[in-house]
């Protein structure tokens, strides 16, 4: 049984479809890279399946259960968790607080504020600083940590890197690593398509709210990834879907 | 010592102003709402005390142990059927149902009571003219004492709740980004409605005071609205310890108006009002300014 099943599912900003009747399965344990253009409409999927934004037409599965109508609040208690982009972090609390704030989500596990620090030191020193006076990385890594708090199944990740430096990007990286070997299902929404196709096992390609192209990393080249991405060449797509 | 008798006692009113304000100030703060029907939920708490003793001979403060979860259930009530529906439409929308509804609960009342003025000092004893003198020329009554310490009571658990509970974090989370909490398992419907509730239990605590310490008849939800409104404003609107600040500024600014004049009571008030509200508007950045440089260099 899939982890997580999507199937035909739409949803709308109102007059806007951005997603069309996108249709995909998650293993446990997978490391998927959900790759497109800026409005191809990857946020608008997450947040659908974390039940931040409404659904218009098809189905959710959970663990087997449809999670479909499900508020987001129930989906995390669920083991469903968003990073969502842009981080959202209440910037007037503490680190530790908005860490702690995750524990109403009632899922007990691994992740403790204690193991976040661990994954991210950079948090340490900053634990009781007011989350909207942290640099962009500290930001991230408490964003990333608070996701982590409420111990899921699924981690969906948005846009890690967006307004980050190079560097900062290797360190949240670097920290994540941790995280991508140890068996946390991951949907992970990466820019860097070199860096999406290394640290992910397969990889989904949006095109104005459709997936135009899914495969295994390993099987798949830049260029086939660049062409879907950008809508190029149709014949070559239909070489690559069924 | 004239004088200083009435800073006392504007200390003391101030006080009672900030317990009507706290839970304006409260639900401003949590959920960016302007309850304009507070007043009148105070004056139906009061009612709601006076046929308790009234009509069944209950304290009016063993009364309160029915009236405050009342007040809560209604405060639920209130979140779920008319301000969570009015704020999805915007800003402006709550102010407009909660006028409405404050039109409702006055002619209900006025419906169901007449216009008679009541009061519930008859029903506490001497309590309410028994005091303490300090001085030969200061007395401080044990019912304005009563009601400022309620009021620090009040807004000082309502700050050790809202900084050290995991629901009062949750309450913080859901007044900065209503959207974001679901992400961490807050369900933000419900953080908002125990929210109002709480605020209504203080609303009801209110009504206790205000009818305590003087008469009250149907319509007289407006006028307290008004002091309310004012201290809340003066304190800096959503802060509470600034909410005591802000009751304690109006009161003895009513107070020392009164002393110069007989109709400088509500002048002076209302003066001090619209100073702080103009200097808020005009200085207000270069007033943050320095408080920054300040807290700087110390």
């Amino acid at each position: 049984m899939s982890l997580l099943a999507v199937e035909h599912l739409d949803v709308r900003h109102g007059l806007l479809q951005a997603v069309r009747g996108v249709s995909f399965a998650i293993e446990r344990g997978e490391t998927i890279a959900l790759v497109g253009a800026n409005g191809a409409g990857k946020t608008t999927l997450l947040r659908a399946i974390a039940g931040a934004h409404p659904v218009a037409g098809g189905r959710v599965t959970f663990n087997g259960a449809e999670v479909t109508k499900a508020p987001s609040y129930q989906r995390v208690g669920f083991g469903i968790a968003l990073v969502p982009e842009g981080r959202r972090l209440f910037a007037q609390m503490s680190v530790e607080e908005n860490l702690t704030l995750a524990r109403a989500a009632g899922r007990a596990g691994a992740w403790t504020i204690e193991a976040v620090m661990e994954a991210f030191p950079n948090l340490r020193a900053r634990r009781h600083a007011r989350a909207g006076t942290l640099s962009g990385g500290e930001q991230q890594a408490t964003a990333i940590g608070r996701a982590l708090m409420t111990n899921p199944e699924l981690l969906m990740l948005d846009e890690v890197s967006l307004g980050l430096s190079p560097l900062v990007v290797e360190r949240v990286y670097a920290s994540l690593q941790i995280l991508l070997t140890s068996g946390t299902t991951i949907i992970l929404v990466e820019q860097d398509l070199s860096r999406a196709l290394r640290v992910s096992g397969r990889v989904l390609c949006m095109l104005e709210g459709k997936i135009v192209l899914e495969g295994r990393a390993a099987d798949l080249t830049r260029e086939q990834v660049t062409e879907a991405y950008f809508g190029l060449g149709k014949a070559g797509r239909e070489a690559i879907l069924p | 010592m004239i004088w200083f008798n009435q800073i006392v006692q504007g200390v003391l009113l101030g006080g009672y102003y900030a317990l009507i304000a706290c839970g304006l100030s409260f639900m401003y703060s949590v959920m960016g709402i302007i309850n304009i029907a507070h007043g009148s939920f105070a004056v139906l708490a009061a009612y709601a005390l006076f046929v308790l003793a009234d009509r069944f001979g209950v304290s009016p403060f063993l009364g309160l142990l029915l009236v405050l979860p009342a007040m809560a259930v209604i405060g639920w009530a209130l979140q779920r059927l008319i301000l969570q529906r009015s704020a999805r439409a915007g800003v402006l929308v709550p102010i407009l149902s909660t006028f409405g509804l404050s039109i409702v609960i006055d002619n209900l009342l006025f419906e169901q009571f007449g216009a008679d003025t009541r009061s519930l000092a008859p029903y506490i004893g001497s309590f309410s003219y028994d005091s303490w003198s300090l001085t030969d020329d200061i007395d401080v009554g044990y019912l304005s004492v009563l009601v400022f310490a309620a009021a620090v009571v009040v807004l000082g658990s309502l700050h050790f709740f809202l900084s050290r509970t995991p629901l009062g974090r949750a309450i913080r989370a859901t007044s900065e980004d209503p959207d974001t909490v679901g992400l961490v398992g807050i369900n933000a419907r419900r953080v908002n409605a125990i929210a109002t509730a709480i605020a209504m239990a203080t609303v009801g605590l209110a009504g206790a005071a205000l009818a305590m310490r003087a008469t009250f008849d149907p319509y007289a939800g407006g006028p307290h609205l008004i002091f309310a409104f004012e201290a809340a404003v003066i304190g800096g609107a959503g802060s509470l310890w600034g909410t005591l600040l802000g009751g304690v500024v109006l009161g003895v600014a009513q107070n020392i108006g009164a002393q110069i004049n007989p109709q400088g009571f509500f002048i002076a008030g209302h003066a001090v009002f619209l100073a702080v509200l103009f200097a808020r508007l005009y200085l207000g950045g270069r007033g943050s300014l320095l408080l920054s440089t300040l807290g700087r260099r110390a």
